[in-house]
C-alpha cells in the first residue's frame, strides 16, 4: 500500500521493536555506577511482563569506550561484537537487547558497515573464526533496553502504583529527558523517533502521567566525550558541556532529569555536586540538585520498587525531593544499609543540598 | 607514504568523508568546538585538500584529540560527513605512524591504554570499580569515595554479582573468554595497536627527561594524565 502525506513523513521515525526472547548483553558503565538499574530491567521483564531474556556470562565488553578513547582498532571491535553475536547465535537467539548506547551506537555502527562494505563483513567473519573457532549470524532485532521498556510502557501503567504527578498538587511532574548521543544521532532510523524527535523517554513520561519539558539544549551532549572524561586533564571539557545544558534547563524548574544513556545519567549527577563545589551553585528547588534517574529507575518507581533495592543510594545528587512529591513511600534509615539492614556507613554528602 | 592514501584504506574515512561544501553546520552544533579551539569544518577541509604537509601537521597536533565523538555532526551534515569518523581515521593514523606523541593531548594515549585497554583484555571490561579510585575521581564525590570503600556490601545489596561466578552485574568474566578477548586482539591488530602506543610514548618519554624506574614509566603517566597546558580552550 503506498503510504502519503503525515504517514510517509512519520514512517521513517518508527521503529520495530522485538517483542520477546531477547539476548541480554551488560553495559560496562551501567553496572558500575547503575548495577540495580540492569536488575530492575530483568525482574521487569521476567516478572511483571512474563518476557525471555537471557543472559550468557561467557559475553564480555563491547570494548566501546576503548574504541571511542580510540586504543581498540576497528578490526578489533568488529570481531569483539561478532564474538557476542556467536554467543547469542549458539544460545538460539535472534532479537539482541542492548544495556549500553555506547554499545547500542556500536552495534548498529558494525552492521552497517557490513551492508556498505561486504569484504568487511567476511573478513571479520574470518578473524573470528581463527581467533575462536566460533561463527555467527547477525541479529534479526538490535533494541536498546529503554526501547523495550518503552514498547511495554502501557503495560507497565497497568500494574503502576505510583505515577509521576505531584501528590501535593495532583499537577504532572515536570521532566527533562536527555538521550544519549549514539541512541540515535548516528542512525537515526534506530532509534525511535529518530535523532530529530526521539520518542522513547517522552513515551514513558507521559504514559506514566509526567510533563516533558523542552528546553534550548535538549538534544546538547553531557559532555562524557570519551577521552575528555578519562583523563583528569581533559574533564572541564565533561563538566562545561553539563553546565550549558542546566543552565538551559534551570529556568523551566524540572523535578527530574530522566536519561537512557548508562554514562550520561552518572555526569549529569557528578556534574552537578562538581558544579555546587566549585560555584555554590545548585540547580533544583530549594537549594537542591535535580534528581537524575535512569529509565529502568523511573520505571521501577512507578511499579512501587524500593528505591534502595533498585540503588538509587548510589547517586550523589538526592533523590529524595523527587520520592517525595510522587508520595513514595520509603526508609529513609535504611538507605544506606546492606542486604541484611546493617547500615554501611554514610557518606560524607555534602553536595547538592544533601544533608 | 602517502598520508592521504593510508586515510583512504579506513572505511570510516570512506563514510565520513564525501564531499564537504564547509558550510560549517558541524562547527555549530559541535561540543568540542564550543569547549576547545577546534573547528570540524577545518579538518574536513584539510584532508579533502589533500594536503600531504598540512595532513601531517594534524596528525602530530592537539587538534585531533580535542574531538568528544558524541556524533552530533552526523545528524547535521546536509551532504551526509561525519567529521567525527573523519576524527577517528586521523587518530587511527597518528597512533600508527607514532604522531600522537608530539602533543600533549595526543600523548594522553597511554594512560587510556594502560587503564581502558588493559581493562577489556585482563578483565572483560572497560571499566572496573577498582579503577574509580578517589584521588583520581575526585567527582565522584563522597557516595563515589562510599560506593569505593564498601564495594562488596553496596554491589550485594543492589542485586550486583560483583567478582561472582555465572551472570549478573559485575561477574567475574570466566578465563576461558577472557581468552578469547585476548586471542581476538591479536588477531585483529588490537595487541599490535597498544605496543606502538607503548613504544612511541616510551621514545617521547625519554625524550622529555623521564625514565622508566623500574615502575614502567608511572611518572611519566601521571604527567600526561593531569597535564594540561592551559592554551587550549577557544579565548
Amino acid at each position: 500500500m503506498k503510504l502519503e502525506g503525515k504517514k510517509q513523513v512519520w514512517k521513517d521515525y518508527q521503529k520495530e521493536i522485538a517483542d520477546d526472547h531477547y539476548f541480554y548483553v551488560r553495559s560496562c558503565i551501567r553496572q558500575n555506577f547503575f548495577p540495580g538499574s540492569e536488575q530492575t530491567f530483568l525482574k521487569i521483564l521476567r516478572t511483571e511482563l512474563n518476557k525471555d531474556i537471557y543472559e550468557n556470562p561467557h559475553h564480555t565488553t563491547c570494548s566501546g569506550i576503548g574504541y571511542h578513547s580510540d586504543v581498540v582498532p576497528f578490526e578489533t571491535i568488529q570481531t569483539v561484537v561478532a564474538r557476542q553475536f556467536a554467543l547469542m547465535t549458539e544460545a538460539g537467539y535472534k532479537n539482541l537487547a542492548v544495556s549500553c548506547i555506547t554499545s547500542f551506537g556500536i552495534y548498529n555502527e558494525i552492521i552497517e558497515t557490513w551492508k556498505e562494505f561486504p569484504a568487511e563483513l567476511e573478513k571479520i567473519r574470518g578473524f573470528l573464526k581463527k581467533a575462536t573457532g566460533r561463527e555467527f549470524e547477525i541479529p534479526e532485532n538490535v533494541a536498546h533496553a529503554s526501547d523495550i521498556v518503552y514498547k511495554f510502557r502501557e503495560d507497565i501503567l497497568q500494574k503502576a502504583k505510583y505515577k509521576l504527578v505531584n501528590k501535593n498538587t495532583g499537577q504532572p511532574l515536570k521532566i527533562v529527558e536527555h538521550i544519549g548521543c549514539h541512541y540515535s544521532k548516528m542512525f537515526p532510523s534506530k532509534g525511535v523517533g529518530g535523532a530529530e524527535f526521539p520518542h522513547v523517554l517522552v513515551g514513558m513520561i507521559e504514559s506514566w502521567g509526567g510533563e516533558v519539558i523542552d528546553y534550548p539544549e535538549r538534544r546538547h551532549c553531557c559532555g562524557f566525550g570519551f577521552r575528555q572524561y578519562l583523563v583528569m586533564s581533559n574533564r572541564g571539557y565533561s563538566v562545561s558541556n553539563s553546565r550549558k545544558k542546566f543552565e538551559s534547563m534551570e529556568p523551566y524548574k524540572p523535578d527530574a532529569i530522566l536519561c537512557n544513556c548508562p554514562g550520561c545519567p552518572m555526569f549529569l549527577d557528578r556534574w552537578q555536586y562538581v558544579i555546587e563545589e566549585m560555584e555554590g551553585k545548585t540547580y533544583g528547588q530549594n537549594g537542591q540538585g535535580i534528581p537524575v534517574l535512569t529509565y529502568e529507575e523511573m520505571a521501577g518507581l512507578v511499579l512501587g520498587y524500593n528505591p534502595w533495592d533498585m540503588g538509587m543510594q548510589m547517586h550523589q545528587t538526592n533523590v529524595e525531593p523527587l520520592l517525595d512529591k510522587m508520595g513514595i513511600d520509603y526508609n529513609p534509615e535504611l538507605k544506606y544499609a546492606d542486604k541484611a539492614g546493617k547500615i554501611i556507613g554514610t557518606p560524607a554528602m555534602i553536595g547538592c543540598g544533601c544533608e | 607514504m602517502e598520508l592521504y592514501q593510508e586515510l583512504t584504506k579506513d572505511v570510516r574515512f570512506e563514510e565520513g568523508l564525501k564531499s564537504c561544501m564547509n558550510c560549517g553546520v558541524c562547527t555549530a552544533i559541535c561540543p568540542a568546538a564550543e569547549f576547545y579551539d577546534y573547528d570540524p569544518r577545518l579538518i574536513a577541509g584539510i584532508v579533502q585538500s589533500k594536503d600531504e604537509k598540512r595532513i601531517e601537521e594534524l596528525l602530530k597536533s592537539d587538534t585531533i584529540w580535542y574531538c568528544g565523538e558524541c556524533m552530533s555532526c552526523k545528524t547535521r551534515c546536509p551532504r551526509g560527513n561525519t567529521p567525527g569518523l573523519i576524527i577517528m581515521a586521523l587518530r587511527s593514523l597518528s597512533q600508527e605512524l607514532g604522531y600522537f606523541a608530539e602533543s600533549e593531548k595526543g600523548r594522553q594515549q597511554l594512560a587510556i591504554k594502560r587503564v581502558i585497554g588493559e581493562n577489556i583484555v585482563n578483565k572483560g571490561y572497560c571499566v572496573l570499580p577498582e579503577s574509580l579510585v578517589p584521588e583520581l575521581h575526585p567527582e565522584q564525590g563522597p557516595v563515589g569515595e562510599w560506593i569505593y570503600e564498601n564495594k562488596e556490601e553496596v554491589f550485594a545489596r543492589v542485586g550486583a554479582n560483583y567478582n561472582g561466578e555465572g551472570e549478573g552485574a559485575l561477574r567475574k568474566i570466566p578465563q576461558e573468554s577472557i581468552d578469547e578477548i585476548k586471542k581476538i586482539f591479536e588477531v585483529t591488530g588490537g595487541y599490535e595497536r597498544f605496543e606502538k602506543i607503548e613504544h612511541f610514548s616510551k621514545l617521547k618519554a625519554k625524550e622529555m627527561g623521564y625514565s622508566e624506574n623500574g615502575d614502567n614509566y608511572s611518572e611519566y603517566i601521571n604527567h600526561i594524565f593531569t597535564t594540561n597546558n592551559g592554551k587550549h580552550n577557544r579565548q
